[in-house]
């Protein structure tokens, strides 16, 4: 490139801007690409709420189904398993769940609508991992004071039979609450709120 | 005809100095093979790159063969792999050849990155050399990460899971990106698709892009030895290297019966124990992907299993991320980290052996708690090693410029 009799600066001024109209443009034409990847209409349309029959689970049972790719369980919760939530409180991360997600109804010591039934997204908050349910109350390999409650295999987290995370596991927050709401005493539908309920 | 006699006589032959003429491709073979001089006390550590090389090029071909047969649909891609191993005709074959042949690249190039360690492969003036090397070694994880993804079992699947929500810790923007990853809510059809893509045509050109880089880094500087000095400060009348030796013949012929006795070992694993009893193909990834049902013992393949305790060793999501993927990151700063006047463990005194003889013992210990089921004592175990892996970087940095060293010849020695 000769330099003698040239304006430095110009040629200076002129390949910088030259440089940056050439890289907004191609941020620009970048962004189909990186939009590509986002879920497509289809998959946003696959997002319907699920309706589920209670009238065949028995307490201690678990009914899983999917709702938006996510496994969802329902766990049937006899009085006994009620009575024994607040012992385990001194243990757990986040007993009251205020730094969990769940809709608001849910934010008490069952995480419920109705006591009886733990309707809970099953997908661990660690890594997406299905903890496993572990009801009975009893030494464990992982827990020799086990009180009942959700087990995850994957890294070890544990959860009380409310879904609440313990101390000291990997998992940051309880499991997580989807919305639903009660269509009579038996139906169950995940995905929408009770009406007037946040 | 018109061309000088003496032209002819140096190349020998009409066509090629025809060709020459128009490529430079004699240039080029003596350049880079001829002429290029490699130190001659090379040993065994020497053969893993030119080894490496030859497994990228077999998961090539065998790749180009199994995208033949593969179907990248969550529908059929499970089937399509059971299709490859008992109907296509050798198939079998070319997809253990795949499989298998993942594993060995990584233990080829665990032990190509140990040689460095030893001998100061990545120190001035070779830094970039080892920076390509890393960026190889990176798109190496991605390509196996979603390679494993392909076949659609269970690990496959929960493997996805896990990885792509660790992307989930990071704050504020976690969630949304692990979404654009995935292309759904959930490891769908979106997400198979678009790793297959990744797989067989992004992820392999950067390799190949990388290869080369690392490959004209290296001719530029040339080759490191056991003894970590420079062969070109002492040269003869002619320039050439007093402890030099051409590529070709010398290594080219050595590095032919590496690949033999490396084939050896290679296809007998193939023929024998292909899955390595777990360790190449888990047992739960013969199980079609179930989004239902996370498997009891999940575990990536072993190659990760090392940063993989380091992620379950701290309770604590981020942390733990955050410290997994230090393990790797920090492996770049290798060259400015190491400040010792001398390169090869040879002349740097009892310190270094010891400190290399604990990372490596992290390392591999560090794998084997990976892979296992994680009782408390095993935490704990997962903890102190953790801190050794680190440790090994920290106490590198401040006791490389204090401790004392051996002598360093001025000639290679035997």
């Amino acid at each position: 490139m000769p330099t003698d009799g040239v304006n430095k600066k110009r040629r200076r001024f002129l390949v910088a801007t030259t440089s940056a109209v050439g890289a907004v443009g191609a941020g620009f034409a970048a962004v189909p690409f990186i939009k590509s990847w986002n879920p497509s209409a289809k998959a946003q349309a696959v997002g319907a709420p699920v309706q589920v029959s209670l009238n065949d689970l028995e307490p201690g049972q678990i009914l899983k189904v999917q709702w938006r790719g996510q496994t969802i369980g329902i766990l049937r919760r006899s009085p006994q398993t009620l009575d024994l939530l607040p012992e385990v409180d001194g243990e757990l991360r986040d007993p009251q769940s205020q730094e969990s997600e769940q809709p608001q109804f849910a934010q008490n010591e069952a995480r419920a609508l109705r006591d009886e039934y733990l309707v809970v997204n099953m997908h661990c908050t660690h890594l997406g991992c299905v903890p496993q349910l572990v009801p009975e109350v009893g030494p464990q390999p992982f827990d020799e004071n086990w009180k009942g409650g959700f087990f995850c295999p994957c890294h070890k987290s544990k959860f009380d039979m409310a879904g609440r995370v313990y101390k000291g596991v990997p998992a940051p927050a309880n499991l997580r609450i989807p919305p639903y709401s009660y269509l009579d005493d038996s139906t169950l539908l995940i995905g929408v709120n009770p009406e007037g309920v946040a | 005809m018109a061309k000088p006699a003496s032209n002819i006589a140096r190349s020998g032959n009409a066509f090629m100095n025809w060709i020459d003429e128009r490529l430079p491709v004699s240039a080029f073979w003596e350049a880079t093979m001829t002429g290029y001089y490699a130190p001659k006390n090379f040993n065994f550590w020497y053969y893993m790159g030119s080894l490496a090389l030859l497994v990228l090029v077999i998961q090539i071909l065998t790749g180009i063969f199994l995208t033949m047969h593969y179907k990248p649909s969550a529908a059929e891609a499970f089937a399509s792999v059971e299709y490859i191993m008992r109907d296509v005709e050798w198939g079998w074959l070319i997809r253990y050849l795949h499989s298998t042949g993942a594993s060995f690249f990584f233990i080829l190039v665990y032990l190509h990155m140990f040689r460095s360690f030893l001998y100061g492969s990545h120190r001035t003036p070779r830094e970039l050399v080892w920076i390509f090397g890393m960026l190889i070694y990176l798109a190496l994880m991605a390509e196996a990460f979603m390679g494993y993804v392909l076949p659609w079992g269970q690990m496959s699947y929960w493997g996805a899971q896990v990885i792509i929500n660790l992307f989930g810790a990071i704050p504020a923007i976690g969630e949304p990106l692990t979404e654009w990853i995935r292309g759904d809510y959930f490891i769908s059809d979106a997400t198979l698709n678009r790793f297959f893509a990744l797989h067989v045509v992004a992820l392999p050109l950067a390799i190949l892009g990388l290869v080369l880089l690392h490959l004209v880094a290296l001719r530029e500087n040339g080759s490191n030895n056991p003894d970590g000095i420079e062969i070109k400060a002492n040269k003869d009348e002619n320039g050439i290297p007093k402890d030099g030796i051409p590529f070709h013949p010398y290594y080219t012929v050595k590095d032919i019966f590496g690949v033999a006795m490396f084939l050896l070992v290679f296809v007998f694993v193939i023929f024998f124990w292909p899955e390595a009893g777990g360790l190449f193909l888990e047992h739960d990834n013969f199980v079609p992907a179930d989004p239902l049902v996370t498997p009891t013992h999940i575990k990536p393949v072993w190659y990760f299993t090392p940063y993989y305790a380091i992620l379950k060793a701290v309770p604590d999501k981020l942390i733990g991320v955050i410290l997994m993927f230090a393990a790797v990151g920090i492996l770049f700063f290798l060259p400015w980290l190491d400040r010792s006047p001398v390169k090869s463990i040879r002349y740097k005194g009892l310190w270094y052996k010891i400190m290399l003889f604990l990372f490596a013992i992290a390392f591999v210990r560090l794998g084997m708690l990976g892979m296992s089921e994680g009782t408390p004592a095993q935490t704990i175990e997962m903890r102190v090693w953790t801190f050794v892996y680190f440790g090994f970087f920290v106490l590198l940095y401040f006791l490389s410029p204090r401790a004392k060293t051996k002598p360093v010849p001025d000639r290679v020695t035997h």
